[in-house]
């Protein structure tokens, strides 16, 4: 792309003979056992998903504009809140970086011909499918009303709600997160190429093995609660109403014990993108390796053991508060190396300022402001003041969409060459990307102060006091919304109309880059032989690497030559 | 545009104040590390930005003692917020023993509240200034949480069990009261406010509202309805003293007896049975509503009175604050002290 300075512009045809062209009819995709195609499958089921959640959010912003409740009924803005919620959370987030992003590089990037269990890896996408069709069909009929957290008993006995066929939706939904991650934990023991030894393995691998644990491990549980919730509610077996001598307080440990790894299930794999993206347009080996790596592990490790900082104005004892507190702590360390790490990589990097480079920046500041305002969380006597309120509410989208959709929307933008082959228009990558950062921290940021001043969550209508805060808040959120819809429309436009890409537009050095864009169907002609870890951009010279990628470095001026990839 | 624009809540109770110190040191410390994080990107994306493309950095890796110097000091401060934050947790956490015991009865959607004289209220909240105020609360229906964001508290109100919550108003004023636990089509409009005063204008107030009958009363009145007196004290365990005791139970443990433990006691009986008793009394579920069932509670607390002897001190071990309407101490109808099985009231000093 000849805007982006010291990028060189390559014009290279499309190959003939890639996993798009293996097949046109709706057959060959519906039924395809293809990992890069179920990406694709993935990524429009949750960009359709996406803009669901999205419309939800815009009735409840709009609402808010105003204190009193006027846009729309109490019963109508707390299904508004629950859609929001669950199609976001189960439908977006949980799927989004490891079902799409995942599944396409995983194989690529380790030198794999595809997946371990690729009929698995299609029946998980089914599974998806049947979960937010059940989803769907649940706000159609009238939806539901108990927010995503769908505490008992009032989801179990009071709510009037379509529960069971929400409940049943985010059933199926989970099995289909456990296909993913078993998956991608077999395929990385067993598949990776010669050469490719776990110390080489690249840090979105390491980040989607850890989620994938996760996935594996914490969502029986969810299932495990969804099923408990439908004996109450379906068949009136009394567990958790505590008219009928049940604990309505079990709920929460079991649904927190589901979705407080669940939050690293999302944001681990954002992580991993970062890394990727930093790497590449510092052209630096991200700095401590190792410690990078192991910190996704320690995260996936720790988030079992901190469920109950959900639950410390719950009714929980004293001194499980105080545990629970404590342990909250050891997650920062881990989240704080990668950080540093990040910023340790750009120093003395060579920086270029591509629309991906600008959403990882955007990520590690949106992070480190999600990450410390969860420091107020963890420390009993402020989350007592803060839980429950807007203050919540601007934390968790801090992570999960200023983390989470950030690096989605940066790791997009950096494989949508590689995906189609094709280039996307910079420049208005770039405006998108200001507009979401700009939008994002607009309608987020206030959102702590109302929090602070005591405004709760869930509510229709708020006392005045509140009313300046919101109107910001509904200004930002239009910019974001604004700043969603433009990816959307030039990354289609550039589907069919973007320059050819080649193999490696980004001068990037992993094992991806050396297949042509969009890969063959079968990734490799020849199983391919791993030479030197993904970040070997010190070597990113006439022989080294997985595949030279500069044949011959060109001075200022001087036009660049590279020798094209022909297997190994 | 409105007039009441504000930035921060008032600070109204004796938490608020160690609560926003706590918030500021975690502020200054947050601002602290966001404008260092993103000056360092500032800094190195301008200062290392590619300039040729063939720029090609050096290798660089961490020094180990580097990474293990700043996580260490990261982990220090870590701790500090830790344990700050838990030790004003704790001090929420122990009311005051001479609080105001009010109890608080939460359904969709209102508030509904009985002061110890026995004046009920809806949806408000009157407190004298300065007086430490303790909240017994519980649902009727689906989890609520009692918030007054000016005081910096919060607590989860469960249905089938009680929460406790205490504070100590310490500003003249009105302050919003939220449901802060999503609860239904209604969730927003469950506010409330509380209403803190002068001591006089407070007795003013209380005098100003009808009562009927105090929750002692009633339970006295409960307590007799129901014919508790025909087993406790003979061939159950005697109720004199109980409250704030620790207890012990057949299986061999010990249970602090206070108003979760009486509540389930009367709901559940079976669930933890005095040693030396059998599983005799039958669920008084069906037949007492929650406000009923907390009536004979703020009753059976105050049969800590027949735990002495010495009559000079019944009044001592009354609650703090007496009834305006209430019977006088004497006339609740003391329990025979004859029919105690020996060894079952361990001695306070004894056990434990």
């Amino acid at each position: 792309m000849s805007s982006i300075p010291y990028i060189p512009a390559i014009e290279v045809p499309l190959p003939a003979d890639n996993y798009l062209t293996a097949g046109n009819s709706l057959k060959s995709w519906l039924l395809t056992k293809d990992h890069k195609r179920i990406a694709i499958l993935y990524l429009i089921g949750i960009t359709f998903f996406f803009f669901i959640g999205g419309i939800a959010a815009t009735v409840i912003r709009i609402e808010l504009l105003t204190p009193k409740r006027d846009f729309v009924s109490a019963e109508a803005y707390n299904r508004m809140f629950t859609i929001h919620g669950v199609v976001m959370v189960f439908l977006y987030l949980i799927p989004s970086i490891p079902a799409t992003m995942g599944n396409f590089l995983v194989p690529l990037m380790i030198g794999a011909r595809d997946l371990a269990f690729p009929r698995m890896n299609l029946a998980s996408w089914y599974l998806f499918i049947g979960g937010g069709i059940f989803t769907t069909l649940a706000i159609i009929l009238g939806g539901v009303d108990t927010g995503w957290t769908f505490y008992t008993p009032y989801s179990s006995v009071y709510s009037q709600t379509n529960v069971v066929l929400t409940v049943i939706g985010i059933f199926i939904a989970g099995f289909s997160s456990i296909f993913t991650g078993l998956n991608f934990i077999v395929t990385m023991h067993t598949m990776r190429c010669p050469g490719m030894w776990w110390s080489r393995m690249p840090l979105f691998c390491w980040s989607i093995y850890a989620t994938s644990v996760i996935m594996l491990l914490a969502t029986p549980v969810l299932a495990m609660t969804a099923v408990l919730l439908l004996i109450e509610r379906a068949f009136n077996v009394p567990i958790f109403d505590p008219a009928r001598g049940g604990d309505p307080v079990l709920f929460q440990h079991l649904f927190w014990f589901y979705s407080h790894p669940a939050v690293y299930i999302m944001v681990l794999p954002g992580m991993g993108v970062i890394s990727e993206l930093v790497a590449c347009f510092a052209r630096k080996r991200i700095y401590g390796y190792g410690l990078v790596a192991a910190s996704s592990i320690a995260i996936a490790a720790i988030s079992f053991l901190v469920w109950g900082h959900h639950m410390f104005v719950s009714g929980m004892s004293t001194y499980g508060g105080l545990i629970f507190s404590f342990l909250s702590f050891f997650v920062a360390v881990p989240s704080a190396i990668k950080v540093v790490n990040w910023i340790a990589t750009l120093h003395k990097g060579s920086i270029v300022f591509t629309t991906p480079m600008l959403y990882a920046i955007a990520f590690i500041g949106l992070f480190v402001i999600g990450g410390l305002t969860g420091l107020f969380l963890a420390t009993l006597a402020t989350d007592v003041h803060l839980t429950d309120t807007y203050f919540i509410v601007a934390h968790f989208h801090y992570i999960m969409v200023g983390g989470t959709v950030t690096a989605f929307m940066g790791g997009i933008h950096f494989w949508f060459p590689k995906m189609f082959g094709r280039r996307y228009p910079e420049w208005a990558g770039r405006i998108a990307a200001g507009f979401i950062f700009f939008g994002f921290n607009l309608t987020f940021f206030p959102q702590f102060l109302l929090g602070y001043l005591g405004m709760p969550r869930r509510y229709a209508g708020y006392p005045e006091e509140f009313q300046v805060l919101n109107i910001l808040s509904t200004a930002g959120a239009s910019i974001l919304a604004i700043g969603y819809l433009m990816p959307l429309v030039y990354l289609l436009w550039s589907m069919k109309y973007g320059k050819p890409a080649g193999p490696n537009p980004w001068l990037a050095m992993g094992m991806e880059w050396t297949v042509s864009s969009p890969p063959p169907a079968h990734n490799f002609h020849k199983v391919p032989v791993c030479r030197e870890e993904a970040y070997a951009y010190f070597d990113m010279t006439p022989q080294g690497g997985n595949g030279p990628i500069l044949k011959k470095l060109p001075g200022p001026g001087q036009k660049l030559e590279r020798t094209e990839w022909s297997g190994t | 545009m409105n007039t009441k624009f504000r930035l921060l809540p008032d600070s109204a109770s004796n938490f608020a104040g160690d609560v926003d110190k706590l918030t500021l040191f975690l502020t200054v410390v947050s601002v602290i590390i966001t404008l260092v994080v993103c000056g360092l990107i500032a800094f190195f994306a301008i200062k290392y930005r590619r300039r040729h493309v063939d720029d090609m950095p050096p290798r660089e890796e961490p020094g180990r003692w580097t990474e293990i110097l700043w996580s260490a000091v990261l982990f220090v401060l870590l701790m500090v917020m830790f344990f700050w934050g838990a030790e004003i947790y704790m001090r929420m956490k122990r009311p005051a023993p001479n609080a105001t015991e009010i109890n608080v009865t939460a359904k969709r959607w209102m508030w509904k509240i009985q002061h110890p004289s026995g004046q009920r209220e809806i949806n408000e909240l009157h407190i004298p200034v300065g007086q430490p105020v303790k909240l017994t609360m519980i649902s009727e229906d689906v989890i609520h949480s009692f918030s007054v964001p000016a005081f910096r508290i919060k607590q989860d109100v469960i249905p089938g069990s009680y929460s406790t919550q205490w504070f100590t108003p310490t500003k003249v004023g009105e302050y919003h009261l939220f449901c802060q636990e999503y609860c239904g089509t209604l969730h927003s409009d469950m506010i409330g406010r509380v209403v803190v005063m002068e001591e006089k204008d407070y007795q003013a107030w209380l005098a100003g509202v009808s009562v009927n009958v105090t929750p002692v009363e009633e339970g006295a009145k409960l307590f007799a309805t129901y014919g508790c007196l025909t087993c406790h004290g003979q061939n159950a365990p005697s109720l004199a003293g109980l409250f704030g005791r620790q207890q012990k139970l057949d299986d061999g443990s010990t249970v602090l007896a206070d108003e979760e433990y009486l509540r389930e006691s009367i709901i559940n009986p079976a669930a933890k049975v005095v040693a030396g008793y059998g599983r005799l009394m039958p669920s008084f579920r069906a037949q007492l509503s929650d406000e009923q069932v907390s009536a004979l509670v703020s009753y059976i607390k105050t049969l800590g009175a027949a735990k002495s002897d010495e009559p000079g001190q019944a009044n001592s071990a009354a609650p703090a604050t007496q009834p305006v309407n209430g019977v006088p101490p004497n006339s609740v109808p003391n329990l025979p002290p004859a029919a105690q099985p020996p060894g079952v009231w361990p001695q306070p000093s004894g056990e434990n």
